[in-house]
């Protein structure tokens, strides 16, 4: 028995980490967030793809390396530690989760391999199945798609998108397709992407095993809301550590404000909170691929509480940072703002836990 | 991550899963503690199965290797080597036939613990198995008055006359001391020293003159605790574990196993269970509480919770069969996480039933025969015993994440 991540996962998650340690410094992020340098998120993103992040979950068959949800659950965790500025839920690991489950061979031959070798990349968007906002949503004909989907993720530079309609049943559009309005959101989180897709009468390739089948749908956000669990789940580690070394640097009434047990109290807090999240996404990941009877529990909780968790994190943290926690200059802000972007995708913790309700029979 | 014990384990399963269907319904007689769950834990088994005392059934588990496992036969104990999967096993088995598990208490959980690593070859043979057989009933003279979180500021005297240790002073909180023939306890014998290093570890016979016992009744009504006086209680010299003035070493060894043990997470999920049946039967305006929104959500969040610590706990379990897991900070959080968690998972069963929760012993209408109420100020107890929830986060952020020590006020 063995319960955690694996030599390999922790080594990859390290790489990351300096990778990320190295290039998306405080200053590079503000610069790009400001707008001033486009090439910044390309350059992270092309970078990351040559660590390898890209191809995780897709079969060896299809260019991949065939590893399991565990793996990609270490790896979002170092995305959001490091707060890489780059596609990675959405793009590569629900797409071709959608893909591999719902596609046909060609299409699993056609696009599973072009993301392993970086010659595509999707946005994915499944608002509209898990709650519709402003009554947006998609209505399928034949093989032309209609309608608004809200909050599509990664579709920075995507080439294509997976997008679904209330029933569950997934298609492909390329971004190419002139009656494809792409309308770019701004939020709060610099460091993602998110847009609104407006479609008329757009060309669609439909996933036919997802037809009158909601159990794939249901499969890929639950294991998008495990990624996106743990990438506030690194974005959190990160606050706290932040934290407590500020804490003990910082001084006022002639000592280091980690010698205050109000502050030592808040840091200890945060520090209680976290680590059950880790247990929890770990346990959460390998249920999806192994214990299909809890797979859909674990995922909906763990959603729900990492979120829940990691909100108070941003706020504690950054009380501990005082004033300066408020400031740009510090850029404690960038993981803030994540945290609470990450706390809204793929339902918000209110959704995520009466979906658990649900699940249970209740 | 390979959750799998593997197949050596599953002939171990069979065979504790037989046990536990031959024994399903057994009835306890005798109650050693007073303590109101402990009662009802014996009430709820009722059926048409055996009865039999808590000493006959105690033994029977040791005989089979259900309890007492790791503790050499010659002390009364199975003998078996130290398996913690084997103990997750019998845990699980166990609980899910609904059939009590040995009895444990402070003298088997704490002392014998103590014993095996510090005492003397006399002390192993003469205390060790009497506990185990709960032939011996001990209880722990730690806190006192003026030492509650500041554990090492202890005042209770001894003082070598001849062979023999002369006692004065007072504990408190010391659960079961009515009950116990033995104590274990913490007496500054050398007050010279700095404080951590004048203390003794001293076991004294609790029908020693001088010892007076004051329940202390507790906010569930239950005396649950006692005050105990000494007056010149006069104890033989050899009654000491470990040297003079290493008394406070020779107590943290248990007081970190205790802080370990108190948020067990499979408790904490069959409680949950119990609260969900709860919430299925109670209803408010003819419809059911675990349809209305609002509960359901708080129901949501704690169960959210509760899988977290449960997954928490295998990746505990996992750090003590495989090396090299860094779980330091995993373990000092358990304490504080679970205590508080509890006492909010049984603050909701009270919401739940409302006005009807406020209801306390035999009154009409009470629920589940008013176990709700009991716990949630039972384990608010909890989250002050053993340690308060600032007394762990004092340790989490100095131990665990090294910030400093407040600096020392010097005495007025």
């Amino acid at each position: 028995m063995y319960f955690g991540l694996s030599e390999e996962q922790q080594l990859f998650q390290d790489s990351i980490a300096k990778y990320l340690e190295n290039n998306v410094t405080i200053d590079a992020v503000r610069e790009y967030a400001n707008g001033e340098n486009q090439k910044f998120a390309d350059d992270i993103h092309q970078g990351l793809i040559e660590l390898g992040i890209n191809n995780l979950i897709i079969p060896e068959q299809y260019g991949g390396l065939g590893l399991d949800l565990l793996y990609a659950t270490a790896v979002s965790q170092s995305l959001g530690a490091g707060i890489a500025p780059v596609p990675y839920v959405g793009s590569y690991v629900m797409a071709p989760m959608a893909i591999m489950l719902a596609g046909s061979e060609d299409q699993k031959t056609k696009y599973l391999n072009a993301i392993s070798s970086n010659q595509l990349h999707f946005g994915f968007g499944a608002s509209e199945y898990i709650a519709s906002r402003e009554n947006a949503g998609i209505v399928i004909d034949g093989n032309t798609a209609s309608g608004r989907s809200l909050f599509v993720i990664d579709s920075l530079n995507a080439s294509h998108f997976i997008l679904t309609n209330m029933k569950g049943t997934i298609f492909i559009v390329s971004a190419d397709d002139p009656n494809l309005e792409i309308v770019q959101l701004i939020t709060i989180d610099k460091t993602s992407e998110i847009s609104e897709l407006i479609l008329n009468n757009c060309k669609i390739e439909v996933l036919k095993k997802s037809i009158n089948n909601t159990s794939i749908i249901e499969r890929v956000v639950d294991a998008g809301r495990i990624m996106v669990a743990s990438d506030s789940l690194g974005a959190s580690q990160t606050m706290i550590d932040k934290s407590v070394d500020y804490s003990k640097e910082r001084k006022q009434f002639g000592r280091v404000i980690g010698s205050f047990q109000a502050v030592k109290h808040m840091c200890a807090e945060m520090t209680a909170n976290i680590q059950p999240c880790y247990s929890m996404i770990w346990y959460a990941a390998h249920c999806q691929d192994n214990i299909p009877e809890e797979s859909r529990l674990m995922a909906t909780h763990t959603k729900a509480h990492v979120s829940d968790i990691a909100s108070s994190i941003a706020k504690t943290s950054t009380e501990v940072h005082g004033g300066m926690g408020f400031t740009d200059d510090l850029g404690l802000h960038y993981w803030f703002k994540r945290i609470g972007l990450n706390r809204q995708l793929l339902g918000g913790v209110e959704i995520n836990r009466e979906e658990a309700a649900k699940v249970q029979g209740f | 991550m390979n959750l799998d014990f593997g197949c050596e384990y599953n002939e171990f399963r069979a065979e504790v899963s037989d046990f536990c269907s031959e024994h399903k319904g057994v009835q306890l007689t005798g109650n050693l503690f007073g303590r109101y769950e402990t009662i009802k834990k014996r009430r709820s088994s009722n059926s048409d199965g055996k009865t039999m005392s808590l000493a006959e059934w105690q033994i029977l588990l040791i005989e089979n290797g259900y309890f007492a496992r790791n503790i050499p036969k010659q002390y009364g104990g199975y003998g078996g080597d130290l398996d913690i999967v084997k103990n997750v096993i019998i845990n699980t088995e166990f609980s899910k036939a609904g059939i009590p598990c040995g009895t444990g208490g402070q003298g088997i959980d704490f002392l014998v613990p103590t014993l095996l690593e510090m005492g003397t070859d006399e002390q192993k043979d003469h205390y060790i198995k009497s506990a185990l057989h709960l032939e011996t009933i001990w209880c722990q003279g730690y806190s006192e008055p003026n030492a509650g979180s500041d554990l090492a500021s202890l005042q209770t005297k001894g003082v070598l006359e001849g062979d023999e240790w002369v006692i004065n002073g007072q504990k408190i909180w010391t659960s079961t001391a009515k009950y116990s023939q033995m104590m274990f306890c913490l007496v500054r014998t050398e007050p010279d020293e700095p404080k951590h290093k004048g203390i003794s570890y001293l076991l004294i016979p609790m029908d020693t003159p001088g010892i007076e016992i004051r329940p202390l009744v507790d906010m569930t009504l239950d005396a649950g605790f006692n005050e105990v006086f000494f007056t010149d209680v006069r104890i033989p010299a050899t009654n000491i574990v470990g040297k003079r003035g290493e008394g406070w070493l020779v107590a943290n060894k248990t007081l970190v196993h205790e802080r370990g043990s108190l948020g067990d997470p499979d408790k904490m999920v069959s409680r949950l269970n119990l609260l969900i049946a709860l919430m299925k039967n109670e209803t408010m305006d003819g419809k059911r509480i675990i349809d209305h929104p609002i509960f359901r959500d708080r129901l949501m969040k704690i169960q959210g919770k509760t899988l977290a610590l449960k997954a928490h706990g295998l990746r505990l379990l996992s750090a003590n069969i495989n090396k090299g897991q860094d779980v330091d900070l995993g373990i000092m959080i358990v304490k504080l996480y679970g205590t508080e968690m509890r006492y909010e998972l049984e603050a909701l069963a009270i919401d739940v039933m409302g006005e009807l929760g406020t209801l306390y012993e035999d009154s009409p209408h009470i629920r589940d025969e008013g176990s709700w109420q009991y716990a949630f100020m039972y384990y608010l107890g909890l989250i002050i015993g053993g340690g308060t929830s600032q007394i762990q986060k004092n340790i989490i952020s100095e131990r665990g994440l090294g910030m400093p020590r407040a600096p020392k006020i010097k005495e007025a």
